[in-house]
């Protein structure tokens, strides 16, 4: 047992510019709502800037599954991968962004290990601003993998009929959704403890609502209870009405899917911030 | 806001975690404009007393106020008020130094350019200026220590609250976190520093607590603590721990005090007054021809003020640490 040695500073470094840094001064006005999300978006952006390897599912899974699925599928599905691909594209769009929103629980959960979330939660802001502006970012995120598909698909051959416009409505309806959707996760993200399960937890639910729907096929041809479950699934609904739009003709289903995403933030977006809130 | 405000109060604040006391009934009271001291060993409630005060738990029992306010019902108040430099980095280590400041003086309401003017402020008299653009992830250990606690003062806060800010840095950056925790009261803040080392606790606090098992067990200033745990403590070695037996009895028959036997076998120790008897008493060991290997003479350990207030080691296993 060695007692604790008596330490004095080789070089003391309170110089002016220390003092003059701590002393005391007026404090600024508290930060508005809006300011404080921006904030956090910014640091969303920052992120994707410092660590652009993040960007890998919004970039190269998109080109793969469009590419994937178009090729393999489109000349046995719809006699030629062209005409497929009309049907296909604005189903993939969903499927991609849909995909990459279990990526917010992700990054929730990552800063909460980190301990990063504790000095956030000891600001006096608004609450939900630290999870507003992460999603936020994450919209950006979602907005990148759009384009991506939606140029791809321009390059393959893929003509919608909805023109400019109707292609940006169906992108911001998916966005919408997209962003509702992502409060699910940020519930979970905080009361689940690991990463992985993280990521199990929301594949768990995802993979189900992306392929058993009719993102791929018309569920005409499958049998009675699976299409039961397809025309009831949101998923399908989505792509449904983003196909509707990219077409220029809107569905009802838009209504569905405006009403399932106000669902989504009213019993999520409560939900996590009361986890957000509580202590761990 | 009077001048004789209490930075903190608490009274019998309680914290359960399972069936596990983590803070069991603790009373502080911190006056304002001092550096307060909470020394204890790992898994003795002081991370959770902070994170109690800081509005991250919630307490069990018993209530706490800051500034007046209560850390429940005004939870928003105390945190307008204070800020918290934890056991781990609070930064983000994707991000540069430079943009978690900026990051955080947006975030406390400071525009733009203000909040940049003060970062580079921070950086630069942090000793981080050339850092500045680097991310964090490739900081040392006391770079992101020192960034951590200028992220804490991005806003001069009135209460500062610093977990362990010593812990495992080398002694050049443990001495740069001292003159900044000196120069933040010299500033007017209020300092809240928990150690798990008497030195640096008697260095900076002027006044301290002692927790264990959740439980304040001693309150006062650093010299009234180390009066009555003795002024010094004499550690020795023997060569040949055989004769152990024999140099206690001539060691306590030299300096009038009871020997502590070690866990090691060769090893003793002893709580002395003055130095002038310890040499005497080593020279009564050589007399017997009894070999030492190693000995010094230092101040108390915080294992023997907790030896002294406790009966039990520091580091004995504490079965019901949280």
């Amino acid at each position: 047992m060695t007692s604790t040695p008596i330490l004095t500073p080789a070089r003391p470094i309170v110089d002016d510019t220390l003092r003059a840094a701590l002393s005391p001064r007026v404090r600024p006005p508290r930060a508005n709502a809006l300011t404080a999300s921006l904030t956090f978006f910014w640091r969303a952006m920052l992120k994707i800037k410092h660590v652009p390897e993040q960007l890998i599912d919004v970039t190269i899974f998109p080109v793969m599954f469009t590419l994937m699925f178009t090729y393999l599928f489109g000349g046995a599905l719809a006699g030629s991968t062209d005409a497929y691909l009309q049907y296909l594209l604005p189903g993939v769009l969903v499927q991609t962004v849909v995909l990459i929103t279990m990526y917010t629980g992700l990054g929730l959960n990552i800063d909460i290990e980190k301990g990063f979330f504790d000095r956030i939660r000891t600001l006096p802001i608004w609450r939900p601003a630290a999870i507003v502006g992460m999603l936020l970012g994450d919209a950006a995120r979602y907005t990148m993998a759009s384009t991506i598909v939606i140029v791809l698909g321009l390059v393959l051959g893929f003509r919608p009929a909805g023109g400019v416009i109707g292609v940006l409505l169906g992108v911001a309806l998916l966005l919408v959704f997209s962003f509702s959707l992502s409060w699910a996760w940020t519930s979970l993200g905080l009361v689940v403890r690991t990463q992985n399960a993280v990521m199990m937890t929301s594949m768990l639910f995802l993979f189900p609502l992306t392929f058993a729907s009719n993102i791929f096929v018309d569920p005409a041809t499958m049998p009675g209870w699976l299409q039961a479950f397809v025309n009831a699934n949101p998923i399908s609904h989505l792509a449904t009405a983003v196909r509707g739009l990219m077409a220029g003709t809107a569905q009802p289903e838009i209504a569905l899917v405006l009403i399932a995403s106000a669902v989504l933030v009213a019993v999520f977006g409560p939900l996590t911030m009361r986890l957000y809130g509580r202590e761990r | 806001m009077t001048s004789r405000e209490l930075a903190i109060e608490t009274a019998g604040l309680t914290k359960r975690f399972g069936t596990t006391r983590a803070v069991d009934g603790v009373d502080l009271t911190v006056s304002q404009g001092l550096v307060y001291g909470v020394l204890g060993p790992n898994g003795a409630g002081k991370t959770t007393t902070i994170r109690m005060l800081t509005t991250l738990l919630r307490p069990d029992g018993g209530w706490a106020r800051v500034f007046g306010h209560d850390v429940v019902r005004e939870a928003d108040a105390v945190r307008a008020r204070v800020s918290l430099t934890g056991q781990y980095a609070s930064v983000d280590e994707d991000l540069t130094g430079q943009e978690n400041l900026i990051l955080l003086g947006r975030l406390l309401g400071s525009s733009g350019s203000q909040a940049r003017a003060r970062a580079a402020e921070l950086l630069e008299a942090f000793g981080l200026a050339e850092a500045a653009g680097r991310r964090v992830k490739t900081y040392s250990g006391g770079m992101r220590r020192r960034l951590d606690i200028a992220a804490s003062i991005v806003v001069t806060p009135d209460l500062i609250f610093l977990d362990e800010p010593t812990t495992g840095l080398d002694p050049r950056s443990r001495s740069q976190v001292w003159e900044i925790v000196r120069a933040l009261v010299a500033g007017g803040t209020t300092v809240l520093l928990t150690t798990q080392y008497l030195e640096e606790a008697d260095q900076l606090a002027d006044r301290v607590a002692v927790i264990d098992h959740g439980r304040v067990i001693a309150e006062g200033t650093p010299s009234e603590l180390k009066a009555s745990v003795g002024t010094g403590a004499l550690h020795l070695r023997l060569l040949d721990p055989e004769q152990r037996p024999q140099a206690e009895q001539i060691l306590e028959r030299a300096l009038g005090v009871a020997l502590y036997r070690e866990p090691d076998p060769a090893a003793l120790s002893a709580r002395v007054s003055d130095a002038e008897r310890a040499a005497h008493a080593l020279a009564a060991l050589a007399q017997a021809g009894i070999a030492v290997t190693d000995f010094s003479l230092g101040r108390p350990s915080l294992d023997e003020v907790f030896l002294a207030l406790t009966g039990h080691r520091a580091e004995e296993p504490l079965e019901d640490a949280a």
